[in-house]
């Protein structure tokens, strides 16, 4: 199975081109959907078939441009070649193949960008039934599959740049998928912009891997790590963070990701929580022993990343818009997902990753299904009471609340508990800021169930909710089975009672062997038990702080308001940070860019029209030179003419006998002459 | 010897005919004017053919007379076609062809 590798990523972008080109004209709604489902689909399954592929390595017969490495559970398969050149600085030849790298880590990936993207698929079609570009956001949709497929897939940096800026694209399209409102066009436009700042930072980490490797494909360039200085590591790393930090939107870079809710739900859920955004974190998982080698760029990692659940944890909680609250919580979770990362705990980010994918994408879908149900209502405060008309959705949202506030049993537990835990092995500062990370995400998540489906009805007269097709159930229900048993794949130790079950990190270890040796001998049994007790207790009471808050005693908000109105609008304002950017970086631009326009206008546009008018003038004077000069020695002549003719007419009597005699005396003229001058 | 006075009566003859054609109006006159300077020619070229003993002469005589004979034919049309129109001879009355 591992020789169609190469298909996964192909498929949907083969629905993509079959929709892109076809759909407008000749396919009917049905039929896009099914193509673009039967892609994606297709593509799941292969993944499957390949992954239990890759669980029996040794007895693969590697074939023509695959390479298998069994120690690291690791299959390149290199399809085509795309850039050739000559000596590298190591040495040899150099040479960037269309190369799709199977190891745990991507199969993981691939697992839930074509399970859940699979799932979202699904949900689009009910979700979109009513749309007018169809066909579009489905091809849209395919060719996002087939970006992230070719990021998750990619041998080297090259070929998941690609995939990177493919996935970059597809977000810029799909947010201004509504282009004709004003917001979902400048949403857009503002993700692109800001995924750019830190793709340059990716661009510049490639060049200097380049120039110190001389290799750009994964496998190559993390068996040489060890000869980069931990400088030139840890500047290579942060620059590759610097990339990380524009697609998984973390500080200072998380701005275009609240924006992005622009666009369709589904989209917010596949693209915006469940797997674009998680490319940063796969991309530092997959460079970790980059990392391993350069460890202070690891510690910038941590730092922002707690700072990033912990900032974009408090903006959520004064949010009003549905989708909104989901988005800052993306945000945070993600900065989870970087703590996780930078604490060395790459099993832990990953984990995180996948549960994460499975709860996110439930509560957007869940979103989704209430703002369907409201008729495109995405405001908290008109909402209320949806319990009883949306029974599914609010039942399957629960569950994803659950995960993501890190209940025991449901699987946001399980992976939030391992970053905490290693997290503290590292810094209880960082520890600390997880925890309180968390007890702000269970408050904000439970007041939005509460705001949203507890209480009364403040939609107003009239407004009737109605639960959402089966098409778009379905794939709510599975995710929150997924949300749930997600997390059991990866049991810590400590809860087992030394019973080894955590099937996720044996998995993953051939990846990321350093670090899982490390924690060996982390903290104690007794210590981690207390620290995930100390955590949940945190949680629960942040859970019953919302139910007063929200459901028993609704006052408690505004008078808290009231009492600390700076901080209130603090809050509102998402502490002023687009503001600042709008100062410090739009409006100097914009203004240099009206200076710039100025000069043009001025000084560019005016030495065009000084020339301009310099000819101008100078024609005026030749013409004068060819009116009074050219033209006058012309008519002159022709003046001339006419005066000499005018006499010379004269001759012309019509005497026949006058002309005779001239004639005559002529003869005697000329004879006479001829005669006296031939003597 | 006794050529030698011929090309003096052609040119007498000619000088007449010239003359003629100068001062006199009728167009007939004109005509028969022209003749007589054609036929002084004439005598010219047989005087010399005579005293050179050539043929060259004789032979030219005959073009010359060839020639007057055509034109006094298209003059006399042309006098006759102008007499049609003004019921007059008279070339001072024919100087249409003037500016």
């Amino acid at each position: 199975m591992l020789d169609f590798l190469w298909l996964i990523p192909v498929l949907p972008f083969a629905g993509f081109l079959a929709c892109g080109l076809l759909g407008r004209r000749y396919l009917s709604k049905k039929a896009v959907s099914w193509i673009a489902c039967g892609t994606v689909l297709l593509a799941f399954l292969l993944s499957v078939a390949a992954i239990l592929a890759l669980g029996d390595l040794a007895s693969i017969a590697p074939t023509r441009g695959m390479d298998v490495d069994p120690a690291a559970a690791r299959v390149t398969l290199n399809v085509a070649s795309w850039i050739l050149g000559g000596s590298a600085p190591g040495g040899a030849r150099f040479a960037i193949p269309w190369g799709f790298t199977l190891d745990p880590l991507s199969a993981v990936m691939l697992l839930v960008v074509t399970g859940v993207g699979f799932l979202i698929h699904v949900y689009s079609v009910g979700y979109m039934s009513h749309e007018e570009g169809y066909w579009r956001y489905f091809a849209y949709l395919n060719l996002f599959m087939s970006m992230m497929l070719m990021l998750v897939l990619g041998s080297s940096f090259p070929v998941m740049f690609v995939g990177w800026e493919g996935v970059g694209l597809c977000s810029y399209l799909l947010i201004g998928f509504d282009y004709q409102r004003d917001s979902a066009a400048n949403a857009g436009k503002k993700a692109f912009l800001v995924n750019r700042v830190g793709d340059m930072g990716f661009v510049l980490a490639m060049a200097w891997i380049f120039a110190s490797v001389g290799r750009l494909d994964f496998a190559g360039v993390m068996s040489r790590v060890s000869e980069l200085t931990p400088a030139v590591a840890a500047g290579i790393g942060l620059l590759l963070f610097v990339g990380a930090c524009g697609k998984s939107a973390q500080i200072p870079l998380y701005v275009w990701l609240p924006d992005a809710m622009a666009g369709p739900t589904p989209v917010s859920a596949l693209i915006h929580a469940a797997t674009m955004v998680t490319a940063g974190v796969y991309m530092v998982c997959r460079c970790s022993a980059l990392y391993l080698q350069g460890p202070e760029a690891l510690r910038v990692i941590a730092a922002v990343g707690a700072l990033t659940a912990l900032l974009a944890a408090t903006m959520a909680l004064k949010q009003t818009d549905i989708k909104k609250v989901l988005a800052y919580s993306t945000v945070s979770q993600l900065g989870y997902m970087f703590l996780a990362a930078g604490v060395g705990a790459f099993t832990a980010a990953i984990f995180h990753l996948m549960t994460h994918a499975f709860f996110k994408a439930l509560l957007f879908l869940g979103s989704g299904s209430v703002i369907h149900a409201m008729s495109g209502e995405q405001d908290l405060r008109k909402m209320g009471g949806l319990r009883r008309s949306l029974p599914v959705t609010f039942w399957t949202f629960l569950m994803g609340t659950l995960a993501i506030a890190g209940i025991p049993g449901f699987a946001g537990f399980f992976s939030k508990d391992e970053i905490l835990a290693k997290a503290f092995e590292e810094s209880p500062y960082l520890w600390g800021a997880g925890v309180v990370a968390a007890a702000l995400t269970a408050f904000y998540m439970f007041r939005l169930v509460f705001l949203c489906f507890f209480g009364d009805s403040r939609a107003g007269a009239g407004h009737h909710p109605h639960q959402s097709p089966r098409v778009m159930t379905l794939p709510l229900m599975i995710l929150a089975v997924l949300s749930v048993v997600g997390g059991w794949v990866g049991i810590p130790k400590s809860l087992t009672g030394g019973a080894d079950l955590n099937v996720f990190e044996h998995y993953l270890s051939p990846v990321f062997a350093a670090p899982a040796a490390e924690s060996e001998h982390g903290g104690s049994v007794g210590l981690e038990i207390l620290l995930m007790l100390l955590a949940l207790g945190v949680v629960v009471m942040a859970i019953a702080a919302a139910r007063r808050f929200y459901v028993q005693r609704p006052e408690i908000p505004k008078r808290l308001a009231e009492r600390f109105p700076t901080l209130g609008r603090l809050l509102e304002n998402k502490y002023y940070v687009d503001e600042m950017y709008d100062l410090l970086v739009i409006r100097p631009y914009l203004a240099s860019c009206r200076a710039l326009h100025g000069f043009d206008a001025r000084v560019v546009d005016g030495l065009v029209n000084g020339v301009r008018h310099f000819i101008v003038g100078l024609s005026y004077l030749s013409r004068f030179f060819d009116q009074y000069v050219v033209d006058g020695m012309v008519n002159a002549v022709a003046y001339l003419t006419r005066g000499l003719s005018l006499a010379l007419r004269r001759m012309q009597t019509g005497m026949v006998q006058g002309y005779l005699t001239v004639f005559v005396l002529g003869i005697f003229l000329f004879v006479s002459l001829y005669l006296f001058w031939h003597r | 010897m006794m050529t030698s006075f011929l090309p003096l009566v052609a040119a007498v003859l000619f000088a007449i005919g010239a003359i003629g054609v100068l001062i006199r109006r009728n167009a007939i006159v004109i005509l028969m004017c022209i003749e007589l300077m054609l036929n002084a020619v004439n005598l010219t070229f047989a005087a010399y053919s005579y005293e050179l003993r050539s043929m060259t002469g004789h032979i030219f005589i005959f073009f010359v007379m060839t020639v007057a004979a055509a034109e006094a034919a298209v003059g006399l049309g042309i006098v006759i076609a102008v007499f049609r129109k003004r019921h007059s001879a008279d070339v001072d009355d024919v100087n249409l062809m003037r500016w």
